[in-house]
């Protein structure tokens, strides 16, 4: 008998003489336990095939298939980034939140811009009343960007920039700005989100109709990976996804699958697989589901790199590796008893640690009212801090590997997202299947069902619908100045004066003549920021050019 | 033999992309019972007004996470008292802070749900309303 | 009442007013569409129907642009179902036309199909009065995705769009299954779409054999993509002369006769049922009928017959 049929046996007995006894005495606290896959069972024993399929499936850290990490020391050799999204208000606040969280021991930049920057409209656009420095720093021209990042050395310090439609002109601004510091591009070292797909599905920030936002985005694939070759030109988002309410599974597929859209419109494009394929990399939430969620970023690293090598036939390895950061669940964390949500963001830290993120934010404690107070970004950034240098859990390399249950699950999730990608595939990819609404469809009746588990308590959330109190905490919070659009206004006029209105035109003439060609566009923002172009100017030159995406809802 | 239904306009006013919340609401209304118009994202608050107007709703709910609420909520009871429509009772939620609710009620939006809030409460205060509205 | 003065001066919202007020079937319902029916029969109506998803109100949307330019007052009437369980609606179709809502010349309604059958609600067609002595001189209709017996829409449009895409089963079987027949003009909706020309010739096949002995006679079919606004100049102009090749056969008069006809049918049935249910009280008595059939102490016809014979005696209408 093999060891597995012995164990087989085992548990058969197991159940006969102990479970079923004790099972009469004292039931369950539920008929059944769920995750994202299904049905989660009551003890998880070896897998039968294990021998055969260790050194394929699981393997070892650096190599394919990357199931157990995409690095061969990970954390013993670097830790992850640790990168707190910020920004807010003006040019000069935001610069002083990074100097400050840069002393705090912070690694990288992460720059989150205002709605209407994300939306390319200028301050003093009448869309943008309301909004302008809401939930991160208004940019309207390269005047924003260099107090933004004045007295921050952009060779030394790695820089995220949160942002999709016009990801080509804040870029445009940033090697600008560094142009000027003296740091030439090739030495520029970040990430721009730059995917327009997920925004679509899940976030709204969308300007321009698919083709057109591909082509951008292949335009600064090709632009980038010649002139700005450290750079990576797209974080292809689960994150936003997960947010909008899918489920984990939901989350790696439809994030793999836009991943696989990218990489088929820059193969159209006619670009090398195995350039650009380095430079892609990835973006996932950490939800409160521990194991449910390192068995998500194990399975994803193992998708990607079957993806690259047998889809899209890459050769080098650099190429198979999925890379990414991770956020900690924003719409976990309650607005009620406010200081829970420093529990949930440690759970979910250990989630992308174990699951062998390569850069993580932490949410702050308050962040489900307005955006954080300082204090409470350095609670979560400590969080960081103390899961790195005192639980332990990074002395060794994926640890829960050969953890029955994590295995299965990995198997389980990756065998469920083929089955999207597959039916994404016979829909016509994700443009398509964005199109039809099917995936925005699957995604809200998972949010639906979500929320209605929590009407119905079948899902507890400590502090919502268990466990209340009446008299919630008064809590400080961040305010923002409501007369920042007036400041802005008055910048842009001031820009607007001194600058040469006669080469701003020009270029922008020229910007919107490439646009109707074919031509890589990158070179032409650029030249239209350093004059000083607004970042209005230059996307309503593009939307004169390439029309405006209509969003297709379904309820 | 009058058949009256309340009618509600799930409106998102500004920029933010954020929808899980409003589409929920809306469905969820549907579900108790209600005849439900959802807007769609980026609207500026004189067509949530017109919208509101051409339904003759006797609700609008307004969903936003920006932080944009204290400029844009106000805006719309406004524009709403102007075109002689002052009886739509406007109620909102998101991202709202404590501190800024007591303002906004006091600029006529009559009650604002939190993030968390069950659907039961909002059904309860539109049901508290149903007199009001003469349905 | 002054509500019909205000709708004439054009103010929406004295307008929806009036609409719920039809809607809700209150009692002011009847005088007003009377006050108002002398300044109506100026509109044009199109319906536009079709199965559901097959684009009906992205077209509705790019018609609405199109027409505008024509300098129209344009109103919309959106009809979606109630659900049978809650009796609530999400009315979903106005988020594809909603860019539009700023426009003075434009109104758009929502309404939910409130149990109705039939594809459109109870009082859809008196809500296009009320739009069309408002001054607006186009109305468009656009039904519940139907199937294939919900077409009242015929009796309430002048003319009808019926719109099909390709897969959503408007194959040639739906076709012979009687949908035809009520389109006036066919609009093969996607074109953008592989499998848009399939439905087209189909389509062709059909109406070809239909009008194998006069062929004049034969509908339009235009191609259009509601999403990537093409071909919809085109469907308008084939619009327009289709109701100029009415006009000129004498047809479009009789239309619209017929649709009064109908529409005073429909009145007055629904007047008697009404008013035997107040005189016979026939709601309350229906269980007790209910349980005299059940024991076979009375036949279904011998027992209404009685009990209309008593109330035309009682009413001493004859
Ligand atoms: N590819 C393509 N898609 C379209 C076109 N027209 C509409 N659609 C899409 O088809 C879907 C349904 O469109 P709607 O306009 O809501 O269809 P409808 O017939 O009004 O649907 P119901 O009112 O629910 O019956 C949406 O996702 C539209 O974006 C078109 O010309 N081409
Ligand atoms: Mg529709």
């Amino acid at each position: 008998m093999s060891e597995y049929e012995k164990i087989k046996k085992e548990k058969k007995e197991w159940e006969e003489k102990k479970l079923n006894k004790f099972l009469e005495k004292a039931p369950e606290r539920k008929e059944e336990f769920k995750n994202s896959t299904g049905e989660v069972e009551r003890v998880y024993t070896p897998q039968e095939d294990i021998e055969d399929k260790y050194v394929n499936e699981i393997g070892f850290p650096g190599q394919y298939p990357f199931t157990r990490g995409v690095y061969p020391t990970m954390y013993r050799g670097r830790l992850w980034t640790m990168r707190q999204y910020a920004g807010f208000g003006t040019a000069e606040e935001s610069n002083k939140r990074y100097k400050y969280l840069l002393e705090q021991g912070q690694t990288g930049l992460s720059v989150a811009f205002d709605l209407p920057t994300q939306i390319g409209y200028d301050s003093d656009d009448e869309m943008s009343i309301g909004e302008v420095g809401k939930v991160g720093v208004a940019i309207d021209t390269l005047k924003d960007m260099e107090i933004l990042f004045d007295g921050i050395p952009l060779e030394k310090v790695s820089t995220s920039m949160t942002i999709n439609a016009p990801a080509a002109v804040l870029l445009a601004m940033y090697i600008a700005v560094a142009e000027k510091q003296g740091v030439s591009k090739e030495k520029l070292r970040g990430t721009i989100q730059n995917d327009i797909l997920k925004e679509y599905i899940a976030r709204g920030t969308y300007i321009y109709p698919p083709e057109s936002s591909m082509r951008l985005i292949t335009d600064i694939f090709e632009y980038c990976s010649d002139e700005v070759p450290k750079w990576n030109t797209i974080s292809i988002s689960g994150y936003h996804i997960r947010e909008a309410g899918s489920d984990a599974v939901q989350e790696v597929a439809f994030t793999i699958a836009d991943g696989i859209e990218y990489v088929k419109k820059a193969i159209e494009a006619g670009l090398d697989v195995d350039k650009f394929g380095r430079r892609l990399s990835f973006f996932f939430n950490a939800h409160n589901d521990l194991l449910e969620e390192v068995a998500k970023f194990r399975a994803a690293r193992r998708i990607w790199a079957k993806v690259m090598k047998e889809k899209f036939d890459a050769k080098k390895e650099k190429s198979m590796r999925l890379r990414f950061h991770t956020q900690t669940g924003g719409s976990t964390l309650t607005a009620q008893q406010p200081d829970n949500n420093i529990v949930r963001v440690a759970i979910q830290t250990l989630a992308a640690v174990l699951g062998g993120t390569q850069s993580l934010h932490t949410n702050s404690r308050d962040e489900a009212l307005s955006l954080p107070t300082e204090d409470s970004v350095r609670i979560a950034l400590r969080t960081q801090q103390i899961v790195a240098h005192e639980s332990g859990v990074t002395k060794t390399i994926d640890p829960l590997a050969g953890s029955h249950y994590v295995e299965k699950l990995t198997d389980e999730i990756e065998e469920q997202v083929w089955e999207y990608i597959d039916k994404i595939e016979e829909l016509g990819g994700m443009t398509k299947a964005i199109e039809k609404g099917y995936v925005q469809k699957e995604i809200q009746d998972s949010a639906y069902d979500y929320q209605k588990e929590i009407e119905n308590k079948e899902r507890i959330v400590v502090g919502v619908n268990k466990y209340q109190i009446d008299k919630e905490p008064e809590s400080d919070i961040l305010k923002v100045n409501p007369k920042l659009r007036e400041v802005q206004i008055d910048r842009i006029e001031k820009v607007k004066k001194k600058r040469d209105s006669k080469k701003v035109e020009q270029k922008l003439a020229e910007l919107k003549n490439a646009a109707e060609g074919s031509d890589n566009l990158m070179p032409y923002i650029i030249d239209a920021v350093k004059e000083y172009a607004t970042l209005g100017e230059i996307c309503n030159t593009l939307r004169d050019v390439f029309g405006e995406y209509e969003e297709s809802i379904v309820l | 033999m009058s058949d009256k239904k309340i009618r509600i306009l799930i409106g998102k006013p500004g920029l933010d992309g954020h929808d899980r919340g409003a589409k929920y609401i809306a469905r969820a209304l549907k579900d108790a019972g209600y005849e439900v118009i959802y807007t769609g994202l980026r609207q500026t608050p004189q067509s949530i007004v017109n919208t509101a107007i051409q339904e003759d709703v006797d609700f609008v709910g307004l969903s936003l996470l920006s932080g944009a609420h204290n400029s844009l909520f106000p805006k719309i009871v406004e524009l709403l008292k102007e075109n002689d429509a002052e009886d739509i009772i406007v109620f909102g939620g998101g991202v709202i802070p404590e501190d800024d609710i007591p303002n906004l009620k006091k600029q006529g939006v009559e009650e604002i749900f939190t993030p968390g809030t069950p659907i039961k409460d909002v059904v309860d205060f539109i049901e508290s309303k149903r007199e009001k509205v003469g349905k | 009442m002054d509500i019909e003065n205000k709708i004439l001066e054009g103010s929406p919202r004295h307008l929806a007013r009036a609409i719920s007020m039809v809607e809700n079937n209150s009692p002011q319902k009847e005088e007003i569409i009377d006050a108002l029916y002398p300044k109506t029969g100026n509109a044009l109506i199109i319906g536009v129907t079709g199965s559901p998803g097959s684009g009906k109100s992205t077209l509705v949307d790019k018609i609405l642009k199109n027409e505008l330019k024509k300098d129209q007052k344009i109103g919309v009437i959106a009809v979606d179902p109630s659900s049978p369980f809650s009796g609530g609606a999400l009315l979903g179709d106005r988020i594809r036309m909603q860019k539009h809502s700023g426009n003075p010349n434009i109104f758009i309604r929502s309404m939910a199909s409130r149990g109705h059958l039939g594809g459109i609600s109870a009082a859809t067609s008196d809500v296009t009065k009320l739009l069309d002595a408002a001054g607006y001189n186009l109305i468009i209709i656009e039904t519940i995705g139907v199937g294939q017996t919900e077409v009242e829409i015929i009796e309430l449009a002048d003319i009808i769009l019926l719109t099909m895409a390709p897969g959503m089963g408007d194959d040639i079987q739906a076709m012979k299954a009687g949908i035809m027949e009520i389109g006036d003009v066919f609009v093969v909706n996607k074109k953008d779409k592989d499998g848009a020309d399939k439905v087209k010739k189909e389509l062709d096949y059909v109406l070809d054999i239909k009008y194998h002995d006069n062929p004049e006679n034969k509908n339009p079919i235009k191609m259009v993509s509601a999403l990537n606004n093409e071909g919809i100049e085109e469907l308008m102009n084939s619009v327009y002369n289709y109701i100029n090749k009415l006009k000129k056969q004498g047809k479009w008069e009789d239309k619209r006769k017929t649709k009064i006809k109908k529409e005073l049918k429909k009145i007055f049935s629904k007047k008697i049922h009404e008013l035997m249910d107040i005189h016979i009280n026939y709601t309350e008595k229906l269980d007790d009928w209910v349980k005299l059939l059940m024991n076979k102490e009375e036949k279904p016809y011998s027992l209404i017959n009685k009990e209309l014979k008593s109330f035309i005696k009682e009413s001493e209408i004859l």
